[in-house]
């Protein structure tokens, strides 16, 4: 399994970056990685998604797709995309330390 | 007292329940089956009206005539179900007691929650195959088509059997250059998956298929707009796919009653559902199967098939007190149309991805491979699903858990 460093913690991700073990994440990663996804700034609107998804996650073991995010989160579709220019689920997955969705079948 | 199961559902799931369930339990227990309508579809058979290789009279059936007798059938729409009160309220306010509810209504198709695919040029040049109206619209579309754009697009998932699209590209294909006109298409594969199919093994050989076949494929696509008059999808990332003539698989949601029932569904108006025993997690006495289930699952026939045997079980132990048996492991079996008298077949589960090897055992049907056997193991089921799977029978040789025999674990994954 590959490793990465954020905030001086070396962290077990999957292949493609994704948290093995969402309880490694603490707040002060995010920024970090968000960078490494090519988003410079984490505004208000993120956090408001990456702690919908942290909440998606506890509750139900797994991210929700962005459908899902847009039906609930109360951020839209559009805006989510806005927010996470290459694709709001699985980057703010990435970000939030939680594993990838596996909403598609 | 007698028992009364409410099965909500006449389609493959309810159907199916219900017919094992009146096999299966003594007469004490009443079994009524709810549907709006009385048309029960074959809807593995929708694909192939567009190339006018079914058409919809072959594929549709009433309803009622596939229950056994002593199964009641109420036509009628469903307002809501009112869970602590254990009753379903019908569309004309009357209302019926349940001590076992199955919730078999599916999914519905919600074209209208993408902007612009039910405005102008729907059902001009731009149709859905996965209703009877669209699948016979896209025939008379295919006559008058002589060469151009044709994208086939998913908007997301999940869909109703997931490679159904995949096989309306492979069977294109076929009709086009069965007309000749082959080489005056662009045929485009549109999907919001980051490849050819969910699981990557069968993604890859999929994939190789589609390039095989001239079809471009195009992933990551999470498509935001319809714009029929200009011929173009547009993605939320602002992505373009250019068309003439656009097939495209609209959003499922579970049935809208599920909405109107507090605590029954998700926010798609899934029902939220036990992965190995199928009750659902809203109420002990309330059972799932088929498409309205949240399940982790292809949406497909062989999966309400292979479901059915757990749960009647389940709603047996229920009534009698016992513990579930946590048994279905996510079996699905799915044929997949590739043009040309052939198909491929791939079996998996919750664990186990679609491997390659042989059918049920070593000496089976090929999997994850064209054959022409394949092909007429495809054409054999629509009368298996009329005479057999509706009627509760179980397949000789095929239990409910998927076998193992027969299946090359290579490629092993890290």
């Amino acid at each position: 399994m590959p490793t990465a460093v954020y905030a001086g913690k070396s962290i077990t991700v999957n292949d493609e970056g994704f948290f093995e073990n969402p309880d490694e994440w603490t707040e002060e990663m995010a920024p970090e990685i968000a960078r490494a996804s090519g988003i410079d700034e984490l505004t208000e609107q993120h956090w408001r998604v990456l702690k919908f998804m942290r909440a998606e996650y506890a509750e139900k073991g797994t991210g929700p797709t962005v459908r899902v995010l847009g039906k609930t989160s109360g951020v839209s579709v559009k805006e989510l995309y806005e927010l996470f220019p290459k694709g709001p689920a699985k980057t703010a997955a990435k970000i939030a330390g939680i594993p990838k969705p596996r909403g598609c079948i | 007292m007698t028992t009364r199961i409410v099965v909500l559902g006449g389609g493959t799931g309810g159907t199916l329940a219900a017919n094992r369930l009146r096999r299966d339990l003594d007469d004490d227990v009443e079994i009524v089956v709810v549907d709006q309508d009385d048309a029960h579809v074959y809807q593995p058979g929708l694909l192939f009206v567009p190339f006018g290789l079914a058409h919809l009279d072959e594929i549709v059936r009433p309803r009622q005539r596939q229950l056994h007798h002593g199964i009641g059938y109420r036509q009628a729409a469903v307002d809501h179900v009112e869970l602590d009160a254990d009753r379903v309220v019908l569309g004309d306010r009357s209302v019926l007691d349940y001590d076992v509810l199955v919730v078999a209504t599916g999914s519905t198709l919600v074209p209208e929650e993408t902007e612009g695919l039910l405005g102008p040029g729907w059902m001009e040049k731009v149709f859905t195959f996965y209703t009877p109206d669209g699948a016979a619209g896209l025939h008379d579309a295919l006559t008058w088509f002589d060469g151009g754009r044709l994208v086939v697009n998913i908007v997301d998932m999940p869909i109703k059997c997931p490679v159904a699209p995949l096989e309306f590209c492979f069977l294109a294909d076929w009709y086009l250059q069965e007309l000749g006109i082959r080489d005056r298409v662009e045929l485009t594969y549109v999907t919001p998956l980051d490849g050819a199919f969910t699981k990557p093994v069968a993604s890859a050989t999929l994939a190789g298929l589609l390039e095989e076949k001239g079809v471009e494929l195009v992933t990551e696509f999470n498509t935001g707009e319809v714009d029929g008059p200009g011929g173009r999808l547009v993605s939320y990332d602002s992505r373009e796919v250019g068309f003439d003539l656009a097939v495209v698989v609209p959003l499922h949601s579970g049935a809208a009653y599920v909405g109107r029932s507090p605590g029954l569904g998700d926010e798609l108006n899934f029902v939220s559902t036990d992965e190995h025993t199928l009750q659902s997690k809203a109420r002990p006495n309330v059972f799932v199967i088929g498409d309205a289930a949240n399940l982790p699952v292809s949406k497909a026939g062989s999966v309400t098939h292979f479901e059915g045997e757990v749960l009647v079980e389940n709603i047996r132990r229920f009534l009698a007190g016992e513990a579930l048996d946590a048994s279905y492991d996510g079996h699905a079996s799915c044929f997949i149309e590739s043009g040309f008298h052939k198909a491929l077949l791939i079996d998996f589960n919750y664990d186990t991805e679609p491997l390659p090897g042989h059918f049920p055992t070593s000496v089976g049907l090929p999997l994850l491979k064209e054959s022409r056997l394949n092909h007429l193991g495809k054409l054999m089921f629509q009368s298996f699903y009329w005479h057999s799977l509706l009627p509760g029978r179980d397949i000789p040789g095929v239990g409910s858990a998927m076998p193992a025999r027969g299946k090359h674990r290579e490629p092993s994954r890290p």
